[in-house]
C-alpha cells in the first residue's frame, strides 16, 4: 500500500479509524439477553471501544468494533449480558 | 440523540482490549463536547488514536512531542485569542502519566504559572505502557515493572508515586480534581467544570491498564473502583489551589482492605503479607491526613 503523505501530515478525515476494525481481535462474544436488561447504559458508559449502541430499551453491538474485553458483561448490574466463546 | 451521544473519540483505535484510557478519552470528550481542540504527546493515546494516515479524533487535534502537550496547548490558546476565535472553544492538552509526571513536568508547570486557559488532563495507567512497561514517577510502591522488576533483592517499584495532582494544585491554579473512569459521572462533572472555569486547570484520571498491571481485560473498571473503595486512589477537587480545603467527593462509606486492590493484579503479585501490612499503614496515614 503506498501513502501519500500530506504536508505537515496534517490529516484531515476525522474519525477515519472506523475503517479499521478491531472486531477481528476477539476472542470472546457477548451476548445480551434484552429480557433481563433494565437499559441503564452503564455498558454504554464503561466501553473503551464506543461499541455498544444504545436502543430506546436495550443495547445493540457493533461487532465491527467490539474487541471482547468483557467489561460489558461485569459490570452489568443485572447480569444480562454473557461471554461466549467466539467461533468464525 | 442527546449531544453527548456523539462520539468525538471513533471506533477503530488500537488500543487493547479492554483499555482504561479509551474509556476515559471517550467519556472525557463526550463531557467537553465538540467545540474543543486538544493537543497530544507521546505515549498510548498517541499509539493508539493516530495511526496515520488515520486518525480516531473527531475534533482538531496537533500531535506533539513528548514533553511539550502543554506548551503546544499554550501556544493555540494564545493563537486563538489572538484571532479572536477563543470564544466558546475549550483547549485541552492530553498527557499519559509518563508525559506529565516525568518528561511533560516542566511544560505543564510553566504553562498553570503563565495561567492560560486551558484544561490539562493526565490519563494515569502508572507506567510507560505503550513502550513495554517501564516504571514512571508515578508508578506505585510495591509495582513489578521491566525497569524495576522482582528479584531476591528487590520489591519492585521502590518509590511512593508522586502526588501530581496536589503539586498543580500548589501553582495556585482555579480548579483541580482527581477522577476515576469507575465514576463517569463524577468524572464528566469534573471536566464540565474545568473547561468552564476561566484559567488553568488539571484533571488527574486514574486508568487501569491490564497490559501492564497484569490483570484481565474484564477487570478494568472494577480495579479502579477498587482503587477508590480502598483509599488508594482519592477523589478530590480544589479551588484556587486550597489544598487545606479540598473537597472529597467520593468517600467510601467503609474503606475495603487494600489486600482486595493489590490481589486483583499480577503486578503485586510478590508482595508477601508484611508488605501489604506497610502498604495498608501508608493508605491509612494518607486516608487519615485527607480526613477519613
Amino acid at each position: 500500500m503506498t501513502v501519500k503523505i500530506t504536508i505537515g501530515a496534517v490529516n484531515r478525515d476525522h474519525g477515519s479509524s472506523r475503517i479499521y476494525k478491531t472486531g477481528g481481535w476477539r476472542t470472546m462474544r457477548p451476548v445480551v439477553d434484552l429480557e433481563k436488561c433494565i437499559s441503564c447504559y452503564k455498558c454504554y458508559d464503561y466501553c473503551p471501544d464506543g461499541a455498544i449502541k444504545k436502543l430506546d430499551k436495550g443495547i445493540t453491538y457493533d461487532f465491527d468494533y467490539c474487541k471482547g474485553c468483557g467489561i460489558c458483561a461485569k459490570e452489568c448490574p443485572v447480569q444480562a449480558i454473557v461471554m461466549i466463546k467466539e467461533e468464525k | 440523540m442527546t449531544k453527548e451521544d456523539l462520539e468525538l473519540f471513533a471506533s477503530g483505535h488500537r488500543a487493547c482490549a479492554g483499555c482504561g484510557e479509551g474509556t476515559a478519552v471517550r467519556q472525557i470528550l463526550k463531557a467537553a463536547g465538540p467545540n474543543t481542540v486538544a493537543t497530544i504527546c507521546t505515549g498510548c493515546l498517541e499509539v493508539i488514536s493516530t495511526g496515520y494516515p488515520e486518525t480516531a479524533w473527531e475534533i482538531p487535534i496537533i500531535h506533539a512531542a513528548f514533553e511539550n502537550s502543554a506548551s503546544v496547548a499554550a501556544g493555540v490558546e494564545v493563537a486563538l485569542k489572538e484571532l479572536g476565535r477563543k470564544e466558546g472553544v475549550n483547549v485541552i492538552a492530553f498527557g499519559g502519566d509518563g508525559g506529565t509526571f516525568d518528561i511533560g513536568f516542566q511544560a505543564l508547570s510553566g504553562m498553570l504559572e503563565r495561567g492560560h486557559d486551558i484544561t490539562y488532563v493526565c490519563v494515569d495507567n502508572e507506567a510507560y505502557m505503550n513502550t513495554g512497561i517501564q516504571r514512571c514517577s508515578s508508578t506505585p510502591y510495591g509495582a513489578s515493572t521491566t525497569t524495576s522488576p522482582v528479584g531476591k533483592l528487590s520489591i519492585g517499584e521502590s518509590r511512593p508515586k508522586k502526588p501530581i495532582a496536589a503539586i498543580c494544585a500548589a501553582h495556585g491554579i482555579p480548579y483541580t480534581a482527581t477522577a476515576s473512569i469507575a465514576y463517569i459521572n463524577d468524572l464528566k462533572k469534573k471536566v464540565k467544570k474545568a473547561v468552564e472555569t476561566e484559567g488553568p486547570a488539571f484533571l488527574h484520571v486514574f486508568a487501569p491498564c491490564p497490559t501492564g498491571w497484569r490483570h484481565g481485560s474484564d477487570s478494568t473498571i472494577e480495579i479502579a473502583r477498587l482503587a477508590v473503595e480502598t483509599g488508594v486512589f482519592v477523589l478530590w477537587e480544589a479551588e484556587d489551589g486550597d489544598i487545606c480545603n479540598l473537597k472529597i467527593t467520593q468517600k467510601p462509606k467503609k474503606r475495603k482492605p487494600v489486600k482486595d486492590y493489590l490481589k486483583s493484579q499480577r503486578r503485586f503479585a510478590h508482595l508477601s503479607d508484611e508488605d501489604i501490612e506497610h502498604i495498608q499503614k501508608e493508605v491509612d496515614e494518607k486516608c487519615e491526613k485527607y480526613g477519613f
